[in-house]
C-alpha cells in the first residue's frame, strides 16, 4: 500500500515536470534520456547551451557537431547524447580552466536529436539541442582502417595545431583511431574512451571522455585561453596509451 | 452545389497524387534541339527529382538523348514526350556523369545503346545502388521499381556524324572523374551536364576544384551558340560559365583559408554568402555540403605532427 503511494506521487511528479517543460524538440526517447544521462535528476531546456549542426548531415559518418555554452557558470560536466542513435552517449566534456566551447564529428545511423546537457555546481542540468537529419547507417560500418587494414601503423598518433588569436587561442587536435561501434560484423568496439588536454606545467585544462559514435579519426577544436602548449594524455578501451605534446 | 465541387476537387487532388506525372514540357532552344528543364530546387517528395536539364537532339536518323533523369517514372515519360513530339525512335542515349538525377532513368533505354565516359560507368557500378537507396528516402514513390541501369557503351573523345549532327564528345572532368559534354557542330548547342550550373549552386561530392575550373576555361573557348546547363536556365552566351568559375573559386578561397586560420567545420558553413551569390538558388545549402566533402583534407593539411611523448 505504502509503496502503491510512493509510486503514485513519484508519478504525478513526472507528470509535473514533463508538462512543466516540454522537450522542445518533441523526441520519443527523452525521457529515457533524462532517466539515462541526466540520472533523472531536474533540468531545465536553456537558450544558453547551444548544439550547432547542419540540418541536414551531408556524410552520416561525419556530422559535424558544435557546443556553445555562455553565461553558465561552475560548470561541472557536459554530457553529450543523441536520443535516437543505436548508441546514444557521445561525449562528456568537463572544461575545468578553458571556455566550455568543443566542435568534434560524429556518427549518426538516423536523423536524431543531438543533445547536450550541463550540469551547474548548483544540481541543476542545463539541456540545448538540435535535430539533425541523416541518411543514416553511419553506426553500423565499419571503419576505413579497419577495412584497410592499415589503422595499427597510426594508431593513436596525434596531429594539432594552435592558432593564436586575440581573444581565445583556437587548438585542433586529430587523434589516428578506428573508433570502431562494434556494430558492425565481426569487428569489436574499439574506441578512444579519455583524453585529458592539460597545459606545459600540467594543469588539467579539459577532460574528454569519448564514446563510440565519435568519428574515426578524431578531430576535435578547442578555445584554450591564452594558452599556447598543451600535453595529451588518453588511452582507449583496449589500454592503449595517448601522448603527445603541442606547440604552436 | 458547393459539396459537389468539393467532392471533385478532392478527387481531382488524389488523381494528381497518383498519376507521378513529371510536369514535363520539351522546348525548342535551337534547329532539331530541346530541352526539358528541370526546377532550381532540392530533391524532394514534392518535386519528385525533377531538378534536371535534360535534352535531346532529332537527327535524320533518329532521337539522341541526353541523360534520362532521376527514376524509372521521369525516363518512361522523357521517352513517350519524345516520340510524340518528333514522331522518330530514339537511336542513342549520353549519359553526361554518374549522379543520380542524371542516369536513374535508363531502365527505359535497354533497347539503345547507352553512351558514358569509362569513369562515369566506373562510378556508377561502384555507387549506383548507394545513390538509388539515397533517391528513394528523399523523394519516395516517385521512384517506385527505378533499378540502377549501368550505360553499356565507352564514350570516346571526337567527333560523330549521326543524321547529319556532328556531335563531338568532349571528355572532361572536375565536377567528377568523369564528365561528359557534347558539342553539336551543326546547331552550335553545348550540353555540359553538371560542369556549369546557371543560378543555382555548384554541387561538389566528387569534385576537384582546381581541375574544374581548367575545364571550364576550355569550355569557354568552344564558339557555341547555346548552352544547356545541367541545371538552372539555357543560356546563349558565357555568363553561366563564369557565374559557375566565381563560385567554385570563392569556394575554393574560402576553404583554404578557413583551414588556415584553424576553422572548424561548422564555422566555415556559416560563412556569410558574397552579394554576387546572394540570388543563386540554394547556395547556402551548398555551401554546407561542400565543406563536408572538401574541408577534411585542407584542415589536416593545416595540421602538425605533434611529439609523441612517453
Amino acid at each position: 500500500m505504502l509503496n502503491y503511494g510512493g509510486w503514485l506521487v513519484g508519478c504525478l511528479l513526472c507528470q509535473v515536470a514533463v508538462a512543466a517543460e516540454p522537450d522542445p524538440l518533441n523526441s520519443p526517447q527523452w525521457e529515457a534520456m533524462h532517466t539515462r544521462f541526466l540520472n533523472g535528476e531536474p533540468y531545465t531546456f536553456d537558450s544558453k547551451v547551444k548544439v550547432e549542426a547542419p540540418p541536414e548531415a551531408e556524410d552520416s559518418l561525419n556530422v559535424p557537431i558544435a557546443l556553445r555554452v555562455t553565461d553558465l557558470p561552475d560548470i561541472q560536466e557536459m554530457r553529450v547524447f543523441a536520443d535516437l542513435n543505436p548508441l546514444p552517449h557521445v561525449l562528456n566534456f568537463r572544461p575545468k580552466t578553458v571556455p566550455p566551447n568543443l566542435a568534434f564529428r560524429m556518427k549518426l545511423q538516423q536523423g536524431s536529436p543531438v543533445r547536450v546537457a550541463v550540469k551547474t555546481a548548483d544540481g541543476m542540468w542545463h539541456v540545448g539541442g538540435t535535430y539533425v537529419e541523416a541518411a543514416g547507417g553511419g553506426c553500423t560500418l565499419p571503419s576505413v582502417g579497419t577495412s584497410s587494414g592499415d589503422w595499427s601503423k597510426t594508431l593513436g598518433q596525434v596531429s594539432a595545431n594552435v592558432w593564436q588569436r586575440p581573444d581565445n587561442n583556437r587548438l585542433r587536435i586529430r587523434v589516428m583511431h578506428p573508433m570502431d561501434t562494434g556494430l558492425a560484423s565481426g569487428i569489436p568496439t574499439f574506441h578512444i574512451e579519455n583524453l585529458n588536454v592539460k597545459d606545459a606545467q600540467g594543469t588539467l585544462l579539459a577532460e574528454l571522455d569519448l564514446y563510440e559514435p565519435i568519428s574515426e579519426n578524431p578531430m576535435l577544436s578547442l578555445d584554450v585561453g591564452k594558452i599556447t602548449t598543451f600535453t595529451l594524455e588518453g588511452r582507449d578501451n583496449n589500454g592503449n596509451k595517448i601522448a603527445a605534446e603541442v606547440a604552436p | 452545389m458547393k459539396r459537389w465541387l468539393c467532392a471533385a476537387f478532392f478527387i481531382s487532388n488524389a488523381v494528381f497524387a497518383d498519376d507521378f506525372a513529371y510536369p514535363m514540357q520539351p522546348q525548342q532552344v535551337a534547329t532539331d534541339t530541346y530541352v526539358i528543364e528541370g526546377k532550381t530546387e532540392d530533391f524532394s517528395k514534392k518535386n519528385g527529382g525533377f531538378i534536371v536539364n535534360t535534352g535531346f537532339i532529332v537527327t535524320a536518323d533518329g532521337v539522341v538523348v541526353i541523360d534520362t533523369g532521376v527514376s524509372r517514372r521521369f525516363g518512361e515519360q522523357q521517352r513517350a514526350a519524345i516520340e510524340k513530339l518528333t514522331g522518330k525512335k530514339v537511336v542513342r542515349v549520353y549519359i553526361t556523369h554518374h549522379h543520380p538525377d542524371h542516369f536513374l532513368g535508363n531502365q527505359t533505354y535497354t533497347d539503345v545503346p547507352i553512351y558514358a565516359l569509362p569513369a562515369t560507368r566506373d562510378g556508377i557500378k561502384a555507387e549506383g545502388e548507394m545513390f538509388s537507396g539515397n533517391m528513394y528516402r528523399m523523394v519516395g514513390d516517385w521512384m517506385r521499381d527505378t533499378r540502377v541501369t549501368p550505360p553499356t557503351q565507352d564514350a570516346k573523345a571526337g567527333k560523330e556524324t549521326i543524321g547529319r549532327h556532328e556531335l563531338e564528345v568532349l571528355a572532361l572532368q572536375g565536377h567528377t572523374a568523369g564528365d561528359l559534354a557534347l558539342f553539336d557542330h551543326t546547331t552550335g548547342v553545348l550540353f555540359s551536364g553538371d560542369l556549369v550550373f546557371n543560378n543555382r549552386a555548384a554541387t561538389t561530392p566528387h569534385a576537384t576544384l582546381t581541375t574544374w575550373l581548367t575545364t571550364l576555361d576550355s569550355l569557354q573557348a568552344l564558339s557555341f551558340k547555346t548552352l544547356v546547363p545541367g541545371h538552372g536556365n539555357v543560356a546563349s552566351d558565357t555568363a553561366p560559365i563564369a557565374q559557375t568559375r566565381a563560385y567554385l573559386q570563392w569556394l575554393q578561397t574560402t576553404l583554404k583559408d578557413a583551414a588556415a586560420n584553424g576553422l572548424d567545420m561548422l564555422e566555415v558553413m556559416q560563412t556569410p554568402i558574397p552579394a554576387d551569390f546572394q540570388s543563386v538558388a540554394l547556395v547556402q545549402n551548398e555551401l554546407r555540403r561542400s565543406v563536408s566533402h572538401l574541408y577534411p583534407a585542407l584542415e589536416q593539411a593545416n595540421l602538425k605532427p605533434a611529439k609523441q611523448a612517453e
